[in-house]
């Protein structure tokens, strides 16, 4: 029976509100026992002794938006290379799209994603499989097959279904399962060919852009549907103002819905896409200073259920292009935390709020056993120390892609150990 | 005297924009500019300031009006001009913008000259090329020859900028012209009025210190300078303006909007025309009142004005 004891840590569970000072005991690759007590007199006999040195000691991170190139574009991200960037960044589950190549919409693609992970993953892979197949909008997938296969939720990934008609039927469809069906809010043709935002900066720049509304307006058709379905939606990310509010007054009227924000619309506005910056092109795009700020106050609130990285890897070819014909997309996995952490350094939100936007909720949402220091649950875990300055430096990425949209920047605090299943899968020492 | 060692004239050795540029910049660059109308009108209009230099133009829109201008600009100077557009390149085998750009990089030119289609496309060349980079038009964005030129021709006719009321009037949406126009005249201490339908305006033109007027009638009325823009083709029917006829009835310009301007007001369009939509023949044609014609002479002097002030400090 393999034991590893951590002795000498600030424990935080964010599911049950613990926050203190003790100890946790793992047992075959399940917590055993947690508590202020623990080791406090004498060290167990035999478990292997990590001394956390008064570190908080947190569930690993689950991270639900999560886009890599398997299969497809091994190049770009393979689900090992993903993995390794995730356990650098405390992230112990990755919930992938399933906008690949081929796009994952039959139960045998499930179970090769399953299989490839088995075999070449170090975190946990869950993937979502498609709503509609080949993401096209027209025919729903085998919800209930895949849901057998291993699929955690359903979605058309960075696209949203633009026949009211399809995704209506779709949504019923899913309701039948009870399966969570991921949405991406921006209506098709009013973003078509924009890159940023429309706005003073846009005028500037002379880019392509679509107006900020064109994602709140899906968002109200998504509920509207939501409500007439009663499918469980959950918005992927959400990055304006007036998406919040939409979505705040569904949830006053008792509606299952739950949403996410990127790491990147917390952190970052759209002047910083500068002098057309295409590592800051992202879906949607950066928007105005008071959008992100309203980002900010929907995680501190609990609007904003989950904060996501949004993961997703661009090479030099897709990059290294023209602002408006660049791909968009930045990697994510591995500046999730840090970035979340300004929350907590600005005095927003307290550091159990913020990590619960990456455990217990995303654990709730998706219906997961992990995200939590409870006994029996899995010994995911992430050792951090939430002060740590350092600045990013895309050569020191784990990731394949090295699209950091955070090049440069100056962050506090990081993972410094991570285990899944009680087997240690990063350690920032170790070096 | 070799350019080399010539007073410089900017501070930068590409020119990207008009926004990068001062009042100080832009006056030098007139003042050299009128020089070179003076040899463009001589018998023999040809120095040997830039011989031994290399000129690429790199066009992936097709421009003859500007191509040409450039290239004749750089005959003129002496330099070994190469015209490069994008149906003989490898754009179109899947090549990426940087890789071209890189392979033109090795044959050592000194100045490159781009137009593309994307805004930014000069910008990022910039900074992967060791050549001086003359953004000859990039997306929306800017076209600051096409502002420098505007300047130059209405300089010589009203002698300075301050107080000049310049109307801008077309698809502002889409035109890099009007960007970096408004940019120029704005510093230079210009009023400047956009006129368009809001289909063609670009969100928050205000913000940009411009009167922004939907009806020609009032965006006309007291104007030095009347400032037409091409409505592209693919733009005319029902995109963005449901008809040719209803944008000639409403935004084109005839004798009876120009009549409510300045007495004497001069009439502008950077090329090629669209007669009949944007503007009448009439007044396309009227000497007395289009420097239609002007302007493209003087595109010739101000772009061998900005070839000779980049390649000062070229070592």
């Amino acid at each position: 029976m393999k034991r590893i004891a951590f002795r000498n840590a600030r424990l935080i569970d964010p599911a049950s509100g613990l926050d203190v000072k003790g100890g946790l005991l793992v047992e075959n690759g399940r917590i055993a026992d947690v508590g202020p007590r623990l080791f406090n007199d004498a060290e167990p006999g035999d478990p292997e002794v990590i001394d956390c040195r008064g570190l908080v000691l947190a569930p690993g991170l689950i991270d639900c938006r999560v886009f890599t190139g398997e299969p497809g574009a091994e190049h770009r991200e393979s689900l090992e290379s993903a993995s390794a960037a995730a356990a650098a960044g405390g992230v112990t589950s990755i919930i992938v799209m399933p906008n690949t190549d081929p796009v994952i919409d039959e139960p045998s693609l499930v179970d090769f994603l399953l299989r490839r992970a088995a075999a070449t993953a170090k975190v946990r892979v869950l993937p979502c499989a498609a709503l509609t197949k080949g993401l096209a909008g027209e025919t729903m997938t085998e919800i209930g097959l895949l849901q057998e296969a291993g699929a955690v939720a359903f979605t058309d990934g960075d696209r949203s279904v633009a026949n009211a008609r399809v995704l209506r039927r779709a949504l019923s469809y899913a309701a039948t399962f009870n399966a969570l069906v991921i949405a991406h809010a921006e209506d098709p043709e009013l973003v078509k060919g924009a890159s940023v935002t429309e706005g003073e900066f846009a005028t500037r720049l002379g880019l392509p852009a679509a107006p900020a509304i064109a994602e709140a307006m899906m968002v109200e058709r998504d509920i509207r549907l939501m409500e007439l379905t009663g499918a469980r939606v959950h918005f992927g990310q959400i990055s304006t103002r007036d998406s919040l509010d939409v979505i705040a007054a569904a949830k006053a009227r008792g509606l299952p819905v739950t949403c996410g924000v990127a790491a990147h619309h917390l952190t970052l506005n759209e002047l910083d896409v500068g002098a057309y910056y295409t590592f800051r092109k992202v879906r949607p795009p950066l928007r105005s200073e008071a959008d992100r700020a309203a980002m900010m106050e929907g995680v501190a609130s609990g609007v904003i259920d989950v904060i996501v990285s949004s993961h997703e890897p661009q090479g030099a070819d897709t990059k290294r292009q023209p602002f408006a014909t660049a791909a968009a997309g930045t990697v994510g996995l591995e500046t999730l935390l840090p970035a979340a952490l300004s929350l907590v350094h600005d005095g927003r939100a307290s550091l159990s709020h913020v990590l619960g936007a990456m455990t217990a909720a995303p654990a709730r949402i998706f219906g997961l056993g992990s995200g939590t220091l409870a006994k029996g649950a899995p010994a995911d875990l992430v050792l951090l120390d939430e002060d740590e300055p350092f600045v990013v430096d895309a050569e020191k990425l784990h990731s394949r892609a090295r699209n950091t949209a955070f090049e440069g920047r100056k962050f506090q605090g990081r993972a410094q150990k991570t285990f899944v299943g009680g087997a240690c899968v990063f350690d920032a020492l170790a070096k | 005297m070799t350019s080399a060692n010539a007073a410089p004239i900017l501070k930068s050795k590409h020119l990207l924009g008009i926004s990068g540029l001062s009042p100080t910049d832009i006056t030098a660059l007139l003042d050299l500019a009128e020089t070179y109308v003076v040899q463009g009108r001589a018998v023999d209009k040809k120095t040997a300031l830039l011989k031994g230099r290399t000129l690429i133009n790199l066009f992936f829109e097709s421009s003859t009006r500007t191509q040409s201008s450039f290239e004749l600009a750089g005959k003129r100077l002496g330099a070994d001009v190469m015209n490069m557009s994008v149906k003989t390149s490898s754009v179109s085998k899947g090549e990426t913008l940087i890789d071209t750009a890189s392979t033109l990089n090795a044959m050592r030119p000194d100045i490159l000259v781009v137009r593309h289609q994307d805004a930014g496309a000069a910008e990022l060349l910039s900074r992967k090329l060791d050549c001086s980079v003359i953004n000859a038009g990039d997306g929306a964005h800017e076209h600051p020859t096409q502002a420098l030129l505007d300047a130059l021709t209405i300089r010589r006719h009203r002698g300075s900028f301050e107080g000049l009321v310049v109307a801008i009037c077309g698809d502002v949406l889409h035109s890099r012209v009007a960007r970096s126009n408004l940019l120029l005249l704005s510093m230079m201490g210009a009023r400047v009025r956009l006129v368009a339908p809001r289909t063609l305006l670009p969100a928050q033109a205000e913000r940009f210190g411009v009167e922004v007027h939907t009806d020609m009638k009032s965006g006309l009325a007291g104007a030095d300078i009347v400032m037409m823009l091409r409505l592209q083709v693919e733009r005319m029917a029902g995109a963005f303006v449901p008809s040719t006829r209803e944008y000639f009835r409403f935004y084109g310009l005839d004798r009876e909007k120009l009549s409510v301007a300045k007495p004497g007001a001069l009439v502008m369009h950077p090329g090629p025309m669209n007669r009949g939509v944007e503007i009448a023949s009439d007044i396309a044609d009227d000497a007395l009142v289009s420097l239609i014609a002007e302007q493209v002479e003087m595109g010739v002097a101000i772009r061998m004005a900005i070839l000779d002030a980049l390649s000062r400090g070229m070592t």
